[in-house]
């Protein structure tokens, strides 16, 4: 359950048109911007070495550490090295007063962020003004950074406009290149007078002692020049061994970023450099650890060590571009921000953040670190639950799912119950507590006949190829002409199904929530049933399962180290197709044909779900099914963006689930054409209850409801 | 003229980065060029029109009495009170990446930064020769054992924080002009 202010704070950000107004159109652009900048590049190579590079880092912490520090001290440099936050603030409070340090200026870092070093500062009254404009507004509002990179990307030039002019005394419009005029004018006497300016870092270089700095606005350049005295606070993450390094980092950096080319400035500093009066520059760099180490350690999270600080996974997020930084209540925001917020702050502190996650897999994608995010959020989930339990309604829910016979019960109730709620085939709306899952999409109706039960009257060819059918939980209760459906294209192509009675809950929901002994113990009875007799495929109609047969029974079981279990989980896994990607397969190789019967032309668009798309990575098959029924794809806008179901994501967070399903249904009605298809009886779900509650015509169909009046054998 | 395709493509990508590309066939005509700039910038002998000109290879043999003389605010010796109140700074690059459009210097030396950071306008020479394709060829040539600051340059100073609007000219130069020179010019 989201405690109060959790939920307060989500409702506050939706209901901030800024919030959702700027991001959305921002995370629009940068697909675009970010793919432009990529155009010729080899993205899979080069965040492969990114990977390698950062990984080999954190895996020689200590040793990079040493040779940095004798690198940068032969050069004149002092290293300071900590695991303490505190120990970095009294590091710089006892320089500045040593040096009789008034005024400070800063370039941005993260790292100062993270140890909340300027009110510490600003309390022993020595000025520090931020100097990147984004951090000023910041800094001048007393707010925290929304974003990494953009970090007042929250908020309108009107506000900009406000502060500004309070702070010059002069009453300023909204005219953005004014207003950053205001600001040059303004900084510019602070950065003449500072006495000490205090930098981040983007990468430290072991073998020269370098530190490296980008920035677009040419405040680091003069943070580093101008004072007699340069701090600069850089992460142990920080660290690459060789010069040569830097290239494939700052190649991606700018273009993951904002989708630049190349930043303005890349400032390349290795020890003493002259000052304005002619002195040598008094160079201090404070290797912080805060926690690191201690992460670099951990066979899982080393990973996230591989972050370069790009805001990638902010930036194509369907839930932060709606919700922006402020809701996850620390200094590192979005999906990277999770991860960092549960290292370097606490664990606990994750625990209501970490469920914003959606599991849509986007932010992998494009993640330059080669960082699979969503799956750390999920160890997070695992480590919170091993920790803290399962709540009671988690516990029994699993209980129910996992007992099938019980469910099947439960359900029959639920049947008899929802009467008086089923109008034309959907549940519209559910009485007191439950409205809120009803509010924005129809519900479709628990089947009169669960599938499992219809499945044993559907006629079979008695030779051929034999496929075992693995339905998941919404084909069998639910949506069971989906599971007709894909039993008739099957046999059309000559092939025997059987529909193994053992088979339960696929064991998603519970390890998306963290509860992995509850997914495993759903993964060996799955594998259990599936092998019991011998079949040469196992296929599946949602891709969240298939997921889980294909990829997750293995993990799942390695993790809880049921050794035993994985010959048979591996067995699984070969043989196991999505729907599409199998009827493709069939109708190549000539055991099924798709009639293009041009008096059934139609024009459809089609909606890639999350796990098929990025987990599976398959959404060229589909189309070309379709296409090859001759039926024309019209694509929407953004058609491999979630839909907003997300499994119990929409049950737990319905008020941002509606916004993002109301996009997709944007998108959709703006194709022109009425029909959506889709793999997955999720999406069905979401998708299919968006629309009905809008009252819109447009048809929903899973891909085998398509394909079955389609297929010839 | 060799070197044309190098040039091409690194003129292409800095104007896409909001600079100013021109290119000469030798010495005298750059200098005629950023004469002519000065003068139309109006640099005189005044506080916030002056204009600050960093020693460099390129000056080598010219008469810098005459050009003060010729553009007074022009100055040769550069101090941060100089440079803070100056419209114009000038210094020559070693390298540029025809890649990404950007300029190369080391600038260990406080006079190249002072006037490429704290001015509103920097004119950036460089060598037509000096134009390599790309971040991993100049990598091999910068040497951070023996410079201490080793500055790229993309465009003028640009930020995009107030609701993304890209704004050019922030803390650094709103405008960055690079004055190509072919020919035997001085090498750095």
């Amino acid at each position: 359950m989201k405690s109060k202010e959790f939920k307060q704070s989500i409702d506050r950000a939706l209901k901030n048109a800024n919030i959702t107004g700027a991001l959305s159109r921002f995370s629009e652009a940068y697909v675009v911007g970010r793919a432009k900048a990529f155009e010729g590049i080899d993205f899979e190579e080069l965040r492969t070495r990114i990977a390698e590079i950062k990984a080999y880092a954190a895996e020689h912490f200590e040793e990079l550490a040493e040779t940095f520090t004798k690198h940068a001290e032969l050069r004149g440099a002092k290293v300071f090295r900590t695991r303490e936050p505190e120990k970095v603030r009294e590091y710089i409070l006892e320089l500045a007063k040593k040096n009789g340090v008034k005024s400070i200026v800063k370039s941005k870092s993260m790292a100062s962020e993270e140890i909340h070093l300027n009110p510490f500062l600003e309390k022993a009254g020595i000025q520090v003004k931020e100097t990147d404009l984004g951090e000023w507004i910041i800094q001048l509002s007393g707010q925290r950074p929304s974003h990494m990179v953009l970090p007042a990307i929250h908020m309108k030039k009107e506000e900009v406009a406000e502060i500004f002019s309070k702070e010059v005394n002069e009453r300023l419009t909204s005219d953005i290149p004014r207003l950053v005029k205001v600001a040059r004018n303004e900084l510019r006497n602070a950065f003449l007078e500072a006495d000490m300016g205090i930098s981040g870092a983007n990468i430290a270089v072991a073998e020269t002692g370098s530190i490296v700095i980008v920035e677009n606005e040419g405040n680091a350049r003069l943070v580093t020049t101008l004072p007699k005295i340069h701090v600069a606070i850089v992460g142990l993450e920080k660290l690459v061994a060789y010069l040569s390094n830097i290239n494939p980092i700052l190649t991606a950096l700018s273009k993951s970023a904002t989708g630049q080319l190349f930043t303005s400035y890349v400032s390349i500093i290795t020890g003493q450099s002259p000052t304005p009066d002619g002195t040598l520059k008094d160079l201090h760099i404070i290797l912080m650890d805060n926690k690191r180490s201690d992460m670099a350690n951990d066979p899982v999270f080393k990973q996230a060590l591989q972050c370069i600080r790009c805001a990638s996974c902010l930036n194509v997020c369907p839930v932060f571009r709606l919700v922006g930084g402020h809701v996850f209540g620390d200094v590192y925001t979005g999906g990277i921000g999770t991860i960092l917020t549960a290292w370097f702050n606490e664990l606990k502190k994750s625990e209501e953040i970490q469920g914003l996650c959606i599991q849509c897999g986007r932010c992998k994608e494009v993640c330059p670190g080669k960082i699979d995010i969503p799956e750390l959020i999920v160890e997070i989930r695992r480590r919170l639950t091993k920790e803290k339990g399962q709540s009671f309604i988690q516990k029994t829910a699993f209980k129910v799912i996992n007992d099938r016979r019980l469910f099947h019960s439960v359900l029959r109730k639920a049947r008899s119950l929802q009467k008086p709620f089923v109008k034309d085939g959907f549940i519209r709306h559910l009485p007191l507590f439950l409205s809120e899952l009803s509010d924005f999409r129809s519900l479709p109706p628990i089947a009169e006949i669960p599938f499992r039960d219809k499945f044993p009257q559907i006629k079979q060819p008695d030779r051929g190829s034999k496929a075992a059918f693995y339905a998941g939980c919404l084909i069998d209760f639910a949506y069971t002409e989906i599971g007709e459906a894909v039993v008739k294209v099957l046999t059309k192509a000559g092939i025997r199904v059987i529909f193994p009675s053992g088979q339960t809950c696929c064991g998603a929901p519970a390890r998306y929530s963290g509860a992995f002994d509850v997914a495993a113990n759903n993964a060996i009875d799955n594998i259990k049933a599936l092998l019991e007799e011998e079949v040469d495929y196992i296929v599946s109609a949602c891709p969240t399962c298939t997921a889980a047969l294909k990829h997750e029974f293995i993990s799942t079981l390695k993790s809880q180290g049921a050794a035993e279990m994985l010959e048979d989980a591996e067995k699984v896994a070969q043989k196991t197709f999505d729907f599409s990607s199998l009827i493709k397969k069939l109708v190549d190789e000539g055991a099924l044909s798709l009639s293009s019967d041009l008096k059934q032309q139609k024009r459809v668009t089609y909606h890639d779900s999350c796990h098929l798309k990025r987990t599976l990575h398959i959404f060229k098959e589909p189309r070309a099914l379709l296409s090859e029924s001759g039926i024309e794809v019209v694509e929407m806008f953004e058609s491999d963006i979630c839909c907003g179901m997300g499994g119990s994501y929409s049950l737990k967070f319905p008020e941002v689930s509606k916004p993002i399903l109301h996009r997709k249904l944007k998108n959709i009605k703006d194709t022109g054409v009425d029909t959506v298809v889709m793999d997955c009886p999720g999406c069905v779900m979401q998708i299919k209850g968006g629309f009905d509650k809008e009252g819109s015509k447009i048809k929903v169909k899973h891909i085998a409801e398509i394909l079955e009046e389609r297929v010839e054998s | 003229m060799k070197n044309n395709t190098l040039f091409d493509l690194f003129k292409a990508k800095a104007e896409a980065m909001n600079a100013e590309v021109h290119r000469f066939s030798n010495n005298s005509e750059a200098l005629s060029f950023i004469i002519d700039t000065l003068k139309k910038e109006q640099i005189m002998d005044k506080s916030k029109s002056y204009a600050a000109w960093a020693d460099c290879p390129f000056l080598e043999g010219v008469d810098k009495e005459a050009l003060s003389r010729e553009v007074p605010g022009l100055k040769f010796n550069i101090t941060k009170s100089l440079a803070a109140d100056a419209k114009i700074g000038i210094s020559q690059m070693q390298w540029a990446l025809a890649g990404t459009g950007t300029l190369v210097q080391n600038s260990t030396a406080i006079e190249q930064r002072l006037v490429s950071t704290l001015t509103e306008i920097h004119i950036a020479i460089i060598n037509a020769g000096e134009i390599l394709p790309d971040l991993s060829s100049v990598l091999s040539k910068i040497s951070p054992d023996k410079a201490e600051f080793i500055a790229f340059i993309t465009g003028p100073s640009r930020t995009a924080d107030i609701e993304r609007v890209l704004t050019i000219g922030v803390h650094g130069p709103e405008r960055l002009i690079i004055v190509c020179v072919d020919g035997e010019g001085k090498k750095t």
